[in-house]
């Protein structure tokens, strides 16, 4: 017999209290200004300092094929999504398998937040302020065991909330991956909320992963299921375009997407005059990441 | 009166510099909304889609008239050359926000053209469609007289490049852009199946004399 919490998602943080908990750390940041070198204190050594999007433009700009493919159709129809109750099957290479109710996950876990670069595969980017845990703290809690190499994700499939499901074709759940030392980055995030708002559903509520130095259809949205294997997994824009997304799609400016450069990026938000940007190599995030790869031929690995 | 008696009634009352006005300035109104922040949140790509949708629109609307006059009797024949040249203009722009508003680097722009399929067959569209915007005048028709006829046949394969490019933007196969190459492909289907149609009228009674019962 399952067992049933009644116990909300909402309530395990309140807003409220995770609000003053940011005023107390603005507050402690303000008092320690003066000796701040870098980013205020309090904000993670993560974040970066690049002003963020605004909520309007993260929430109503959106990639998520379950709701359609138009970058509007997500704000329009991901509130048909049931998130309450939610809970994540962790299977595989794992000591404790099972069904991990969010609340209780929740509970487990220190969140943050963390304010990182997003690059698209589609030559766009933005700022985005996240609010997640790290997914490192995620696998300890169920344990990986030892011959486990890559942990692969997948995506809710709901038809009767999610229009895409029958009107896209791609086959169904979507799937992403991450070989095990990427899933245990201290940059790479599951993230709960953006700004002090809980996940927009067209974001990927309530659970979705964040890997900021690889191309956004990386980071799975709405989570159902992490599983620890030994074998890559399956990623699917890989199988749909195998030539066009690879498995690891780290943002590199030297590799040209087949139909398009990579070089540069527009931001959103600009507006209509903005200059491109040049793309940094892995979005910026070199210095922290670019040891996973090292001895790796990234043209041929993309 | 039917329908058809309609449309045709209604449509003689528009007059043709109308169309060209009208035309003239949605792309203006479009890239006023882009500037307001009207038009979504990512301005540029909003218009360079809607400003190429438009382009493919006007193009079926012009492949249109002949089948539409001959199928079901609605005549547009005399807003032709107008749809025509505004199919080059709404085409123009797209190019132009692309070049200046979303690749902006010039070298990009060139090893975008050679190296990227989609814009190589979108570039060939428009190249094809020049030669017909800068004849759509009396005097060309005149001096060209029936090679006139021939060089605008030009549209046909220009019409299906724009469907393919359209079909290539897309990350997957998009509904959409499918719909837009399916009426494409019946509208030059069609003329396929027009001129057979008309060359077996002709043939006929020549082999009707050369055979006498």
């Amino acid at each position: 017999m399952a067992y049933k919490n009644v116990l909300k998602y909402s309530d395990v943080t309140p807003k409220a209290d995770y609000m003053n908990r940011r005023q107390l750390m603005g507050g402690a940041a303000g008092l320690f200004a003066g000796m701040a070198i870098g980013p205020a204190l309090g904000a993670s050594k993560y974040s970066t300092d690049a002003e963020p999007n605004t909520f309007e433009e993260i929430s109503g700009y959106n990639n998520f094929y379950e709701f359609g493919t138009g970058k509007e159709d997500p704000a329009r129809n991901a509130h048909r999504l049931t998130i309450d109750p939610w809970s994540v099957q962790i299977d595989g290479m794992v000591d404790k398998p099972g069904s991990y109710g969010l609340e209780d996950i929740l509970k487990a876990v220190t969140q943050e937040e963390r304010i990182y670069r997003f690059r698209c595969v589609e030559a766009w980017s933005m700022v985005i302020p996240w609010y997640g845990f790290e997914l490192n703290q995620l696998l300890k809690m169920a344990g990986v065991q030892s011959g486990a190499k890559y942990v692969a994700f997948e995506t809710l499939v709901r038809e009767e909330e999610m229009p895409g499901i029958r009107s896209v074709n791609i086959e169904w759940p979507y799937r992403e991956g991450l070989r095990l030392d990427e899933a245990m980055h201290p940059l790479t995030i599951m993230a709960t909320g953006i700004y002090d708002k809980p996940m927009p559903k067209q974001n990927g509520a309530p659970l979705r992963l964040v890997v900021p130095w690889k191309y956004g259809f990386k980071s799975i949205k709405s989570i159902v299921r992490v599983t620890l294997t030994d074998k890559q997994p399956q990623t699917t824009w890989n199988m749909l375009q195998p030539r066009e997304y690879g498995f690891y799609s780290n943002v590199n400016p030297e590799v040209s997407h087949p139909r398009w450069s990579q070089a540069t990026e527009r931001t959103i938000g600009g507006g209509v005059f903005a200059k491109r940007k040049e793309t940094l190599m892995f979005n910026g995030y070199e210095q922290e990441v670019a040891g996973l790869y090292s001895g790796m031929d990234l043209a041929k690995n993309f | 009166m039917g329908v058809v008696d309609h449309i045709n009634t209604a449509a003689r009352k528009v007059p043709v510099w109308g169309v060209y006005a009208a035309g003239l300035l949605w792309p203006a109104w479009l890239f006023y909304l882009a500037v307001s922040g009207a038009i979504g949140i990512d301005p540029v790509k909003s218009l360079e889609h809607e400003l190429g949708e438009l382009g493919l629109q006007a193009l079926i609307f012009g492949l249109a008239i002949t089948p539409l006059r001959s199928i079901i009797g609605i005549n547009l024949i005399r807003f032709r050359r107008a749809i025509g040249v505004l199919t080059f203009y709404f085409v123009s722009a797209h190019l132009l926000v692309w070049l200046v508003l979303d690749v902006q680097i010039l070298s990009e722009i060139w090893k975008d053209i050679v190296k990227r399929p989609y814009i190589t067959v979108g570039m060939a569209a428009f190249i094809l469609m020049t030669p017909l915007a800068i004849t759509s005048n009396n005097m060309s028709v005149r001096k060209l007289g029936p090679r006139w006829r021939k060089l605008h046949k030009l549209v046909y394969p220009s019409a299906a490049l724009g469907g393919i490019h359209y079909i290539m933007v897309g990350k997957t196969w998009e509904l959409e852009s499918l719909l837009y190459m399916a009426v494409i492909l019946s509208l030059l289907g069609w003329r396929v199946y027009d001129s057979r149609r008309k060359q077996r009228a002709r043939d006929l009674p020549t082999r009707d004399s050369a055979n006498p019962a």
